[in-house]
């Protein structure tokens, strides 16, 4: 009998279940993996040297670029670390309001996450639940910035603009009568508050929906039981943070153990898994998804109540408003100088992180007193739970690999930067 | 008794036939599709799409060629030339933004202290030929007076908040 060498197999970087462009070379015995070596940086962007080059408030609008499914929690890290920097605190509305978009945002990380999860499980009808839910999700998103994703709508201070009052609404046309429309507008009669109230309305009944197709179903269960499992130690030896973390059963939340924001005032449990498997990770992040929309219905009650203003008024670092701008010198000049120098802050470091959907997104910067940073450091959750690839998959069968490589919510954006 | 339950539950494919009843449901309810060309999904006042340059109801051009889009873009898509016209006023002789470098951040709206370069609610455009992801000052200002109704429209519900 000849000898049987192990088989070395490329998969990606244009496998569909790859999330993007992850080249993942697999060393197999017969189906079983010996090694899985993934390759990353074919989505490098330079992101960190990019905003070397360039003011302060002008690199927001990469920081969506990062992890593209999460934006405004990218967002979010940035701007702490500039306030730290800058010494400054968002008013208490502008506090709520990211707080409640963070929240939208794990919603929407989380709904993605559980979609290509199970279509990369084989369960595709989840998938096409989760984006009718997206969808939602994303015209808050666009009702408040103007983007479905990208948005650009935090700024060091506060958020760029109060939320609308009112939201688009569909219009009649060949296809859908004037009733048929009516219905699809029930929801965006009112305000944006509103329409974000009746999607937290409804919102849990879909959970319930997608756990039914999932939770028990034995198909799910076989692929995902026992898959991947990393118990408490290693989890926290490898660098895990966020959902990952959890499901090994390390109680760990930035929300909670270093409150930024107005965390601290909301009522909000955190999961946690038992037993660290791709099961246990699943039903972490679905639970997420539910305190995120209880945290969503706080946030909402307290907007409703508290009016104010969503920006420092304070022009050196915020631009003045535009009726100011128009009619004052010093509004005027203000602006000028915020559009085309920017600001500068004095030099120091900091570290800001938060808990974004994925695990603890942190920005790491240095100020040498310029108006741009002198170093800019991203911590990316993805990274270091993708260098935990091998471990989680070694001795699994390579369709596992899969199953395992999406449990980890890889998203390419953050993790090559 | 738990025993029994859980026996014909795992027997009879309890869970399964659940979730089919749940797809099944969809199956026959109404369908949330939206058929794209003939119907659109609604566009919010703020969205940043396709850039215009705006006119003043009198005709002349807003832009001053302060050049404060070109300073504050991120993506360097903004070039920007400008001479004194024949009357002494200031204005531009090049405005062109090249819309594959532009990332619809929306910031040279936002510094535009004359409302004059705006992000329209128009998304879809295409290009059919090289060249053509460049919008030069004549495409800009087309753009601005063929959507200006809605264009001063959105500006207005927006005004409030801005």
């Amino acid at each position: 009998m000849p000898d049987i060498k192990n088989y070395t197999l490329n998969f990606g970087p244009q496998h569909p279940a790859a999330h993007g462009v992850l080249r993942l070379v697999l060393e197999l015995d017969g189906e079983v993996v010996q090694r899985a070596d993934p390759h990353v940086g074919l989505l490098h962007r330079a992101t960190e040297k990019l905003a070397e080059s360039k003011p302060y408030n002008q690199s927001i609008g990469y920081m969506d670029r990062l992890d593209y499914v999460s934006m405004m929690c990218n967002e979010h890290g940035y701007v702490l670390a500039l306030e730290n920097l800058l010494g400054i605190t968002p008013p208490t509305r502008a506090q709520y309001i990211r707080v409640m978009f963070d929240e939208i945002t794990r919603i929407l990380n989380h709904l993605l996450w559980l979609g290509a999860h199970a279509l990369d499980v084989g369960a595709m009808t989840v998938f096409l639940y989760c984006f009718r839910e997206r969808e939602d999700l994303m015209d808050c998103y666009e009702a408040v910035s103007g983007a479905r994703m990208h948005a650009t709508y935090y700024r060091p201070g506060g958020v760029y603009r109060d939320l609308p009052e009112f939201m688009p609404q569909y219009e009649t046309s060949k296809i859908r009568s004037k009733s048929e429309v009516k219905k699809l507008n029930a929801t965006r009669e009112g305000t944006l508050l509103d329409f974000i109230e009746a999607f937290t309305g409804r919102f849990p009944k879909l959970v319930d929906e997608y756990e039914t197709l999932l939770t028990d179903n034995r198909i799910w269960k076989q692929r995902t039981v026992d898959i991947g499992v990393v118990s408490p130690e290693r989890a926290i030896a490898l660098g895990f943070t966020g959902p990952m973390l959890r499901g090994s059963g390390v109680e760990w939340d930035l929300r909670k153990k270093q409150p930024y924001e107005v965390y601290n005032r909301l009522d909000f449990d955190i999961p946690v898994g038992v037993n660290g498997d791709c099961y246990d990770r699943y039903l972490v992040r679905v639970e997420e998804m539910r305190q995120s929309n209880r945290i969503i219905k706080q946030c909402v009650k307290w907007l409703r109540e508290n009016p104010g203003p969503v920006m420092l008024q304070e022009h050196k670092v915020a631009p003045p408003d535009r009726v100011g701008m128009k009619h004052d010198m010093e509004a005027l000049i203000h602006h000028f100088k915020l559009f085309t120098e920017g600001y500068c802050i004095p030099a120091g470091e900091t570290y800001a992180a938060v808990e974004h959907p994925k695990g603890e997104f942190g920005v790491y910067l240095i100020s040498d007193g310029a108006n741009k940073p002198y170093r800019m450091k991203i911590r990316a959750p993805g990274f270091s739970h993708l260098a935990a690839l091998d471990e989680m998959s070694r001795g699994h069968m390579i369709a596992d690999v899969a199953a395992v490589l999406s449990s980890q919510d890889i998203v390419f954006g953050e993790i090559d930067r | 008794m738990k025993w029994i339950k859980g026996f014909f539950k795992t027997f009879f494919l309890w869970e399964l036939l659940v979730g089919l009843s749940l797809t099944g449901r969809y199956f026959f309810s109404k369908k949330i599709t939206i058929q794209y060309p003939e119907e659109k999904t609604p566009l919010s006042n703020r969205f940043r799409g396709l850039h215009a340059l705006r006119r003043y109801p009198n005709g002349e051009e807003r832009c001053i060629a302060c050049k404060l889009c070109e300073a504050v873009c991120p993506a360097l898509a903004i070039t920007i030339e400008a001479e004194p016209r024949e009357d002494g006023s200031r204005r531009t002789t090049r405005y062109e933004i090249d819309l594959f470098k532009c990332i619809y951040c929306g910031f040279c709206e936002e510094s535009c202290p004359v409302d004059s370069i705006v992000e329209t609610n128009v998304a879809d455009y295409h290009f059919e030929n090289r060249g053509e992801n460049i919008m030069t000052k004549e495409k800009l200002l087309a753009i601005g007076d063929r959507y200006e109704e809605q264009i001063a429209k959105d500006r207005e519900l927006d005004a409030k908040y801005r």
